[in-house]
């Protein structure tokens, strides 16, 4: 019980935000065209390469070679979910863009 | 410890490095909500990419652990080498994919993401087995499964693995879920030594990619688009539980974020097809369900001459593609008919089902690349109140989304999932490979339909003869 009360009490800031975050993903989120799932769907996902931030710090401290295996792979497949994810989006979106003329 | 972190907080870089977050969370925010509507998306999605890359290059260049130690060369170095070498090769793989293998693409993406999530919480386990370990466990077990699960999700959608129906597999997920939970408390409160401990999460990283496995195999593949947007989800949560590791602003609000964005897409996506969730993971579609309806009528054919006498003179001409049309890649050739009908007056809209495709609006993907006017696609609801009166609806491998057993036969597994009234239209023409079921794998009554007629072959070089005679009459 204790545990639970200091672990609430340390977060506390990181709990609010994800608190709220939800609220504003659901927000921003509602009330798309079913047009523009599919791009959504695959911006979403590149934003979810945000954990390369992670790979970042990670590798930028490494010193153990198991660190430094696991965090180059982290920051490698993070780079690979930021850089393709928004490209496949960005020429989904472009399509969208050339009919409009 | 904490006073550390509250001198750091104080020093200027510290400063910028936080409010960097901020700033990103905030382009993230942005980013989305451009990318909701169709004229302000692509610039959406750069505003989402420049909250990627601001983190990064403060993170880079600010980034102290907790002994305020700056990040050094050689890391630097290496840093810049990897992402490098990781913008190329998902660049390429990004640019090369075809717009037909999208949905294939994005789950794959999402694997890498739930991968990285997993091995970011894995190190920090190993680094500190007691700093938050709820949360480090939690980003282990959702990345991990958010990779095995995209990864089969992939395979299914590039037609490398099949479906393995089995109510057993049910039982043997719930089994899985509840040792992958026992295995987390036992880590948090059995009281074991490092070591132990240290075994027990590399169990709980193998058992999670298991789960991963036997979670998506059983869902049959026309539920995959759920399931991507569920994984998808799941990714984003598990980036959130590496930010809460490192108290990381922009980790946290973009990994919710997403995880908020992804179920509501889920959720959208499963009222598109009439279900509720559970319905879904237990993968009680696409394996066949039995039906009691009695097929009647017989299956006749239509010659191209006839087709095209058809068309010619109708008024009303509606398109129903599926992705029948998106493999034959016969998108443009779809665009030429129209323009030639159009031509001669008659009208062509296309009647988009909300899950045409692999994915909610793959369709509409797929036929701008083909440069067909907004306007001319029409959505579902939009589109049935009219059928009665539409002198041809032509069906492009499309299967599912027009059979009216949604409407007549309740032991159907799709019943009740909404359907385009192609059965109401005075006159139908199905283009079709063979007599082959759907992806859900079941009879459709429609072409059996009397006003129903088949045009058997690949929808590619059956829409271009169907062009070169409409052209020579």
């Amino acid at each position: 019980m204790e545990n639970v009360l200091s672990f609430l009490t340390a977060n506390k800031d990181a709990i609010f935000i994800i608190v709220l975050s939800v609220f504003l993903g659901f927000e921003v989120i509602s009330n798309v065209p079913s047009v523009l799932h599919t791009p959504l769907m695959s911006g979403a996902n590149a934003i979810s390469g945000v954990i390369i931030i992670g790979g970042i710090i990670l590798v930028g401290h490494a010193t153990t070679t198991l660190e430094w295996v696991l965090g180059s792979i982290a920051l490698f497949m993070a780079t690979l979910n930021v850089a393709g994810g928004f490209v496949v989006t960005d020429r989904m979106l472009e399509m969208f863009k050339k009919k409009k003329k | 410890m904490n006073a550390m972190i509250l001198l750091n907080t104080m020093m200027p870089g510290q400063v910028i490095l936080e409010y960097s977050y901020l700033l990103s969370a905030i382009m993230f925010v942005i980013g989305l909500k451009l990318e909701s509507h169709p004229e302000t998306a692509r610039k959406g999605n750069f505003w989402a990419a420049s909250g990627m890359i601001l983190p990064m290059i403060t993170t880079l260049v600010l980034n102290k652990n907790a002994a305020g130690e700056g990040i050094g060369l050689v890391n630097i170095a290496a840093i810049l080498l990897i992402i490098a070498a990781g913008t190329i090769v998902g660049s390429i793989m990004a640019r090369k994919v075809k717009m037909t293998a999208m949905p294939q693409m994005v789950s794959f993406f999402n694997a890498t993401g739930g991968a990285a999530s997993a091995a970011v919480a894995l190190i920090e386990f190993n680094k500190d087995p007691n700093n938050a370990v709820l949360v480090t466990l939690l980003g282990l077990m959702v990345g991990s499964i958010a990779f095995s699960g995209s990864m089969i999700a992939y395979g299914k959608l590039d037609g490398k693995v099949g479906d393995i129906f089995s109510k057993v597999m049910t039982y043997v997920n719930l089994v899985f879920m509840a040792m992958i939970v026992a295995l987390i408390l036992l880590v948090i409160f059995g009281g074991f030594d490092v070591q132990t401990r240290t075994y027990l999460v590399y169990g709980l990283l193998v058992l999670s990619l298991v789960y991963g496995v036997s979670f998506v195999m059983p869902i049959g593949g026309a539920d995959m688009p759920v399931v991507i947007s569920l994984l998808n989800s799941l990714t984003g949560i598990a980036a959130a539980m590496a930010g809460f590791i490192y108290q990381n602003e922009a980790m946290i609000l973009g990994g919710i974020l997403v995880g908020a964005a992804g179920t509501i897409l889920t959720i959208q996506m499963c009222k598109a097809m009439n279900r509720s969730l559970i319905n879904v993971i237990v993968g009680a579609f696409g394996g066949g369900g039995a039906s009691n309806a009695e097929v009647q009528g017989s299956i006749k054919e239509i010659t191209l001459s006839d087709a095209a006498v058809l068309l010619s003179y109708s008024q009303k001409v509606v398109i129903i593609p599926g992705y029948g049309l998106a493999v034959a890649q016969a998108q443009h050739i779809a665009h030429e008919l129209d323009s030639i009908l159009g031509n001669k007056g008659v009208e062509v809209k296309y009647a988009i089902h909300p899950v045409a495709g692999r994915m909610p609006g793959h369709m509409n993907v797929l036929l701008a690349e083909a440069d067909v006017p907004y306007e001319q696609l029409v959505e579902m609801d939009d589109i049935n109140p009219d059928m009665p009166n539409v002198d041809v609806a032509i069906v492009v491998g499309a299967n599912d989304v027009v059979n009216p057993a949604a409407y007549d036969d309740p032991g159907s597994p799709i019943y009740g999932m909404p359907i385009i009234d192609a059965h109401l239209a005075k006159n139908i023409i199905i283009m079709k490979r063979g007599m082959g079921k759907g992806y859900a794998g079941i009879e459709n009554f429609l072409f059996f339909n009397d006003k129903a007629r088949m045009l058997f072959g690949d929808a590619k070089s059956s829409i271009t003869k169907l062009v070169t005679e409409i052209k020579s009459m």
